[in-house]
C-alpha cells in the first residue's frame, strides 16, 4: 500500500492561508488542512473521492478559522 | 549539509533500507494521532503526544519511571536505534527526541522530512500494527540542562543573559491572535516575552519538510543575533514547535547551550503580573 494521488494546494479561508493536502491510501482518500504558518492541523476528513475528502476538510476548516479572533 | 551532528538525521532511503533490522525501532509521533491509522511505515509503532509523552495529571514531561515503562513496552532497550517521525514537519517527533535526550538515550534519530516526505514519495505503508517484544530499559537521571523553566525565562528576559527565541507565527508573536488560527485560545493575554526575537520554526524547513542546510540555518538565526556565543531559550505555545527549533540549534548547528522552555506561552501568557510585549517584530526581524 502506498499514498497515491498526493497533492497540495493553498487557498485563503476567512482571511487565513490554508493548505489542503490530500492523497489516497487503500480505498480511501484522506485530506488534512493546516494553517500554513504556524502549520498546525486545523481539520481532517476521509472520503471515497479526493474532491469529497477535500470538500469535507475545507468545510470543517472554514468553521474553525472563522472563529479565530483578531485583536 | 555540514550539520554538527549529521548522525541524528536519517533519509527516507535509509529508513527503507534499515527498517527491518532488529535494533531499529520506528516511532510515529503525530500532532493528529488519526494519521497513523490511515497508514504508516511498516513496522512503526505510534506514541500519542498528549497521553504517552507527558504526565497526564500535572503539567510536566514524563517521569523517569514512566519514560522507562514507555521505552520497555515499545521494545526499546538502551542500545536501540530509535527513528522518530511524524506529521507537521516532525513537531512532536522532535518533542519525543527532546525527552529521549533528557533521559539519556544515545541513538535517537529523526526522519528528515517526516511523514509528509514518506507519503509524497509514494513509499510503502501499512495499517497493520507492530507488536514489538517488550524490552528492558534503564533511563538516566533527567538532564535538565536541556530544559528551561519559568525562572530561567524570566532571567533571560530581565537580564538578557540568554537569547529568547519565540518560534510561533508573527501573528501569535505580535498578540494579534492568542493561538494558531483554527485552534482554541489557551492563554489570557497575547504577545511575547519582552526581549524575545521572532524566528518561526517553519523557516528552518524546506517545502518538502526536510531541514534547510547548515549554512542557511546559521544565517537565519545569526540574522536575529542568535548564535553560539550565549545560551538560547526557545519557546512557542506548548513546547513542541520549540523542541523542533531546539533540535535544529542543538543538533544541526551544534550550539552548546540550548534549552526548550516547554511552559512556553501557555505558561507566560497566563501568569498574573507577567510583563508582556506586544506588536510586530522589530525592523529586520522575521
Amino acid at each position: 500500500m502506498k499514498a497515491e494521488h498526493y497533492r497540495e494546494r493553498r487557498l485563503e479561508v476567512a482571511g487565513w492561508p490554508l493548505r489542503l493536502t490530500s492523497y489516497k491510501i487503500g480505498d480511501l482518500f484522506h485530506c488534512h488542512a493546516d494553517n500554513v504558518s504556524p502549520g498546525a492541523n486545523v481539520a481532517r476528513a476521509s472520503a471515497p473521492t479526493q474532491e469529497e475528502a477535500e470538500r469535507r476538510a475545507l468545510e470543517k476548516a472554514q468553521e474553525r478559522l472563522a472563529s479565530t479572533r483578531r485583536r | 549539509m555540514n550539520y554538527a551532528h549529521p548522525e541524528v538525521l536519517v533519509t527516507t532511503e535509509w529508513v527503507e533500507q534499515h527498517r527491518q533490522q532488529d535494533h531499529v525501532r520506528l516511532v510515529e509521533v503525530d500532532v493528529d494521532s488519526n494519521a497513523f491509522h490511515e497508514g504508516h511505515i511498516p513496522g512503526a509503532i505510534a506514541w500519542a503526544w498528549n497521553s504517552q509523552l507527558c504526565d497526564t495529571t500535572r503539567r510536566d514531561i514524563l517521569s523517569r519511571e514512566a519514560f522507562e515503562q514507555l521505552m520497555s513496552q515499545s521494545g526499546i532497550d538502551n542500545d536501540t536505534t530509535v527513528v522518530l517521525y511524524g506529521d507537521s514537519n516532525n513537531w512532536f517527533a522532535a518533542w519525543a527526541f527532546w525527552q529521549m535526550k533528557i533521559y539519556g538515550h544515545q541513538d535517537a534519530r529523526i526522519l528528515n522530512g517526516g511523514r509528509k516526505k514518506w507519503l509524497a514519495e509514494g513509499r510503502d505503508l501499512t495499517r497493520e500494527e507492530a507488536h514489538p517484544k517488550p524490552a528492558h530499559y534503564r533511563a538516566a537521571n533527567a538532564d535538565l540542562s536541556l530544559r528551561a523553566f519559568l525562572p530561567q525565562a524570566q532571567s533571560a528576559s530581565r537580564e538578557q543573559c540568554a537569547a529568547l527565541v519565540d518560534v510561533r507565527s508573527p501573528q501569535e508573536f505580535s498578540g494579534e491572535i492568542l493561538a494558531p488560527p483554527g485552534l482554541p485560545e489557551t492563554c489570557q493575554r497575547g504577545g511575547h516575552i519582552p526581549g524575545a526575537r521572532n524566528i518561526p520554526w517553519s523557516k528552518a524547513c524546506n517545502d518538502d519538510g526536510t531541514f534547510k542546510s547548515a549554512d542557511q540555518l546559521r544565517a537565519l538565526y545569526a540574522a536575529e543575533g542568535v548564535d553560539n556565543s550565549r545560551p538560547v531559550i526557545a519557546y512557542c505555545r506548548i513546547g513542541e514547535r520549540s523542541s523542533h527549533t531546539w533540535f535544529v540549534l542543538r543538533y544541526l548547528l551544534g550550539y552548546a547551550q540550548v534549552t526548550n522552555y516547554d511552559g512556553s506561552w501557555t505558561e507566560w501568557g497566563n501568569l498574573v503580573g507577567a510583563p508582556v510585549e506586544k506588536g510586530a517584530a522589530a525592523a529586520g526581524q522575521a
